[in-house]
């Protein structure tokens, strides 16, 4: 199945979920990234039950933030 | 190195003076080639905290950003904010919550009348400094 993650094309394996996808990418710091698919925002406790789909356009948004 | 062009440079400080007495914040954009950055374009941003000490940006405006990345072909290269009144280095703050181990993250100081634009690379909690050039075009 081909997905499109952080604008670049990817082949996962069908059924893989949004929690497989951060391993798989080895996403750093997953407690601090938001998911969207399709410009949609993915709720955390959403990540282990949603199965990306084909043609699904992912990207990784880092939490950004900081003080002096 | 990373290049930025003196427009850019200016877009980032005219941001960062509007800002005042505020954080202001923002995402870098561009091209790798061969170990260099090139900024091409910079997004600025809201500091959603409205603080002179603290920054946010918010998951929203950093997708919007990404989408106009992507269509014109840049990619996300890290982020920058100012101190109003600290020196271009990163906090403890900043440190701990740099957690794009492949992001620049560009610090402009405001706290004199000169201002300072330098640019860091945050792993694991340590601070490299890179090596900014700022270019015409």
């Amino acid at each position: 199945m081909n997905i499109i993650v952080a604008g670049v094309k990817k082949e996962v394996p069908e059924n893989t979920t949004v929690k497989e996808l951060i391993y798989l990418e080895n996403v750093e710091t997953p407690d601090y990234v938001t998911v969207s698919i399709n410009d949609e925002f993915l709720m955390k406790a959403q990540q282990e039950t949603t199965v990306l789909r084909e043609g699904d356009n992912v990207e990784f948004l880092y939490f950004m933030g900081g003080g002096c | 190195m990373i290049y930025l062009k003196q427009s850019d440079y200016e877009a980032i400080l005219a941001h960062g003076k509007a800002g005042l007495p505020n954080e202001a914040c923002g995402l870098i954009a561009g091209r790798e080639e061969g170990g260099d950055r090139y900024i091409e374009k910079v997004y600025l941003l809201e500091n959603e905290d409205h603080s002179p000490e603290h920054f946010t940006m918010s998951p929203q405006a950093q997708l919007s950003a990404i989408k106009d990345m992507r269509k014109n072909g840049l990619g996300p290269l890290g982020n920058f904010h100012s101190h109003p009144s600290t020196p271009s280095r990163p906090s403890e703050e900043d440190k701990r919550l740099a957690l794009d181990p492949r992001a620049s993250y560009m610090i402009l100081s405001l706290m004199e009348e000169e201002p300072v634009l330098r640019s860091f690379h945050i792993e694991g909690g340590e601070v490299t400094v890179e090596d900014l050039t700022i270019t015409e075009q």
